[in-house]
């Protein structure tokens, strides 16, 4: 099954995280995973992270991955669709998968009680999907259904055109769940094909929260996924980011603009990362008193909500934002806007001080839940950190210096870089 | 909200549940209930307070205003500055937000446990002591009809929604949008959001709502001295609302919007809400919802309509147990592509009628049991979440004993009480169907 994505900026959040007993652990047969025990409650998230994703559907093929993801969960051996759905709700687990940019992305969840059921009806679903036809040509519609909504929804528009323009040349640039005449073309070859490029053991990245222990963990995912495939499709390279001030409007009907804007990121192992971090949370942290809430916000009333941040792909890094405004006021928005980014090294020692308790202060409260841990666990593995960075990462903030911030402010924050992608009808704005 | 959420429209049949909570109930004085919820697992705490008002109490002419005023709860009392509030919670590392529904209005913080007294002082500080700017006041308005757009003008699902909720009430304030009509919205100003204040916020009329690392004593001793001293309003009267009359026809909705990406039939029915010591109905019509349309292809509705018949892209039905004044029990279909929206609707419909003749199927009723425990399981996972459902259950007419008795409750609905309350609600007189599409030939 394939549910309406409005998914834009499908990228990996930013790192905030605890000071928590985080284990590493090696199965049998070699897969490594970061689990969280916690007994407290019977049950089991777990989190899987097949990197890839869309970007191995081969030219003429796109959105193979995304379909295929979503039929893994209509049928393997004797299951058809209804029989996986009720041998799932017998055992009262969860599964979603879900297909984007470059991770297949596996979530579960399963009570401890039954735990070895759950797995084996999972693996079966990972291992040997069936693609029946019955549920290609099913899910197959919900996609199509959803891509022509797409068409029809701004948000979704803005953010097919950003993807277009940033990374133009690139396998980042092309729709993820593939174009109409794409996905029509698919095939049960393609998809078995996709299958085995997409998800494969050399390429998982793994995290577990619950009610489990690591030696039982090791041997549940070696259950799991031994029966994948060690290597599949090759993984992109690096993608360079075209944003370079311009400014882009495709004209939509409504009252509202959507407006993306953004420009390149930064990388988590450039030394200035932390203090530029710290920099686009005094501007853009979305919360109230950051600077593009109190200026477009707070003091204008321009919009009902605004925010920006670095992202990162696996092969570049991002900043970006976005925000809704009346057509009419376009232009004021984004002229506010641009003149906090020129003026954010302008940073006081309080503004600093204050955004560092922010920081420093939330970062003990996101660890609540098992799900929202495993979630955390494997976003940090995603992005490269090293298993100790949930207790050093309030350190590397706290170790930040004005001077610091302000430079890198400076060098990262870039004005003439930053890009504008309208999507509206906005008044008295002229094409740059 | 005051801040920026997903706007998804929500079909999703929630299934409510929690267990083994250590709940404890106190009440002040002054009126002002207190719940406390122990979760130790972590040493972060959610302080809630809950207002019994919401926008189904705001006086003809002036809708919007309950969510208006929710916005300019955060413009500063006689000791705090305009957005100290907010500014303050970040700096201890906590976030804050609040949300307006039509039976209540909820603020919320999520900081460290040892920093629940900060937040308890500036919530009690609030609830008497607001002042408004008048310049606060117009541009906070700008922001609340910029909300409105992003979440109604701009979207044609927005729009429609508000439509089929306009219409379906005859006479009950449930059919005004919570943002309001905006022309309504346009002319609230300082006096009536200052006057709304007076009339509702009091400790009386109030529900704090506590979930975390905390303890019942802990809790006790800082509210009494933060929320102790606050007096008793002397005009908290309840809730005086019209009423809706019997309804004899069933209405329909065709909305045209040159916006809409996937046309949708939907079909809202006026149903009973949790009614307290008397859950049984609601729980039948929970469980109904789950049977409909919970379970993706293994419902009835997903069964017929995307596997069987092939008429819908997807179909689902979707109902909310919670209501001070009842509630509504909706399906919903997507028509494959050429299928009309009448052919889906008629798919719907006979899908229905096919349910109510054969009846539940004992596998598929020991699933959705199977289900209601486990969610029990995973509801506990978020403390956010179980704080949430108290404060919904508080503000639209349940106790405490009620929240907690409701696993079992819906743990001991029959099929006969399912099927008893499939054919009491699904009934097209008390109903409005509503057709989204692109253009009038579809």
């Amino acid at each position: 099954m394939i549910a309406r994505l409005t998914a834009f900026f499908a990228l990996i959040a930013l790192p905030v995280f605890a000071d928590v007993p985080v284990k590493e652990v090696t199965s049998p047969g070699g897969l490594k995973a970061w689990l969280v025990e916690a007994q407290e409650i019977p049950f089991v998230a777990l989190e899987l992270r097949f990197k890839g994703g869309a970007t191995l559907d081969p030219s003429g093929k796109e959105g193979a991955v995304t379909l295929m993801t979503g039929l893994l969960e209509e049928g393997t051996g004797d299951l058809d669709s209804q029989g996986f759905a009720a041998a799932r709700d017998d055992l009262a687990a969860s599964f979603s998968f879900n297909p984007s940019r470059e991770i297949v992305g596996v979530s579960a969840r399963f009570l401890t009680d039954n735990q070895d059921k759950a797995i084996d009806l999972l693996r079966r679903a990972l291992v040997e999907p069936s693609f029946p036809a019955e549920a290609v040509e099913r899910v197959r519609m919900q996609i199509l259904s959803n891509l022509t909504a797409e068409e029809r929804d701004p948000g979704a528009v803005a953010a097919k055109l950003f993807n277009e323009i940033t990374f133009e040349g690139h396998v980042y640039a092309r729709p993820s769940e593939g174009t109409h005449d794409s996905v029509k073309a698919l095939t049960v070859e393609d998809l078995k094909a996709a299958h085995k490029a997409a998800l494969t053991r050399e390429n998982v990245i793994i995290a577990a929260t619950g009610d489990i222990t690591a030696e039982a963990l090791g041997v549940l995912l070696d259950k799991l996924l031994s029966g994948l495939p060690e290597k599949g499709g090759a993984l992109p390279g690096p993608a360079e980011v075209h944003l370079s001030g311009q400014v882009v409007t495709e004209e939509f009907p409504g009252p509202q603009a959507v407006i993306l804007f953004g420009q390149e990121g930064i990388k988590i192992d450039d030394p200035d990362f932390f203090p530029a971090f710290i920099a686009s949370e005094i501007l853009g942290g979305g919360r109230f008193g950051t600077r593009l809430m109190t200026e477009v916000r707070e003091k204008r009333g321009l919009t009902y909500g605004i925010g920006a941040g670095f992202s990162s792909l696996d092969q570049a890094e991002l900043l970006t934002g976005q925000v809704q405004t009346a057509n009419a006021t376009v232009k004021d928005t984004i002229e506010v806007i641009r003149a906090e980014w020129a003026r954010l090294p302008d940073i006081s020692e309080d503004e600093l001080e204050a955004t560092k308790r922010y920081l420093t202060g939330s970062y003990p409260l996101r660890w609540d839940g098992n799900a929202n841990i495993a979630r955390a666990l494997v976003g940090l593995q995603l992005q490269g950190w090293p298993i100790d960075y949930p207790s050093k990462r309030n350190g590397y903030i706290e170790a930040v210096t004005l001077a610091q911030v302000q430079a890198a402010a400076k060098a990262h924050f870039r004005a003439k870089d930053l890009s504008f992608i309208i999507v509206g009808r906005p008044v008295g704005l002229e094409q740059e | 909200m005051r801040l920026l959420l997903a706007l998804a429209l929500s079909f999703i049949a929630p299934l409510v549940a929690q267990a083994e909570e250590k709940v404890t109930e106190l009440r002040l004085d002054n009126g002002l209930q207190v719940v406390v919820i122990e979760d130790h697992r972590a040493p972060v705490v959610v302080h809630m307070v809950w207002y019994r008002v919401g926008s189904a109490d705001e006086r003809s002419g002036e809708s919007g205003l309950a969510h208006f005023l929710e916005h300019l709860m955060f413009k500063g009392t006689k000791t705090m500055a305009p957005g100290a509030f907010s500014q303050l919670v970040a700096a201890e590392g906590g976030s804050d937000n609040a949300f307006t529904s039509y039976d209540f209005t909820a603020y919320f913080q999520r900081v460290a446990a040892d920093r629940l007294e900060m937040v308890m002082r500036m919530e009690a500080d609030r609830m008497v002591n607001l002042t408004l700017a008048e310049s606060d006041v117009v541009t906070e308005r700008n922001v609340v009809l910029e909300e409105r757009t992003t979440r109604t003008d701009a979207s044609p699902e927005g729009l429609f929604s508000e439509q089929m909720s306009a219409t379906l009430y005859l006479n009950h304030p449930y059919g005004r949008p919570i943002i309001g009509w905006r022309h309504e919205l346009e002319a609230l100003n300082r006096e009536a959001a200052l006057d709304f204040y007076k009339r509702h916020y009091a400790p009386d009329n109030a529900i704090v709502v506590i979930a975390g690392d905390v303890t019942p004593a802990e809790v006790e001793r800082l509210a009494k001295e933060y929320y102790g001293p606050l007096k008793a309003s002397e005009h908290i009267t309840g809730r005086e609302r019209p009423l809706e009359p019997p309804q004899i026809a069933e209405r329909r909705v065709i909305m045209q919007d040159d916006r809409v990406g996937q046309p949708y039939v939907i079909r809202n029915y006026i149903a009973p809400s949790r009614q307290s010591g008397a859950q049984d109905e609601a729980a039948a019509l929970v469980v109904l919802a789950q049977l409909l349309g919970g379970a993706g292809v293994n419902s009835v509705l997903g069964r017929e309509l995307t596997v069987n018949s092939k008429t819908a892209v997807s179909a689902s039905a979707f109902y909310d147990p919670t209501g001070y004044d009842g509630t509504t029990f909706g399906v919903y279909a997507m028509p494959a592509p050429g299928v009309s929206l009448e052919e889906a609707e008629t798919a719907v419909d006979a899908a229905l009628a096919k349910f109510l003749e054969d009846g539940i199927g004992e596998d598929e009723f020991r699933r959705i049991k199977a289900q209601l425990t486990a969610s029990e399981i995973y509801a506990r996972d978020s403390a956010m979440g179980v704080a949430r459902r108290y404060g919904t259950a508080l503000t639209t007419g349940l106790t405490v004993g009620d929240q907690q008795s409701w696993p079992e409750v819906l743990q001991a609905v029959t099929p006969e009480q399912v099927m008893a309350a499939a054919k009491k609600v699904l009934d097209r007189k008390q109903s409005v169907t509503g057709w989204l599409q692109k253009e009038a030939a579809q």
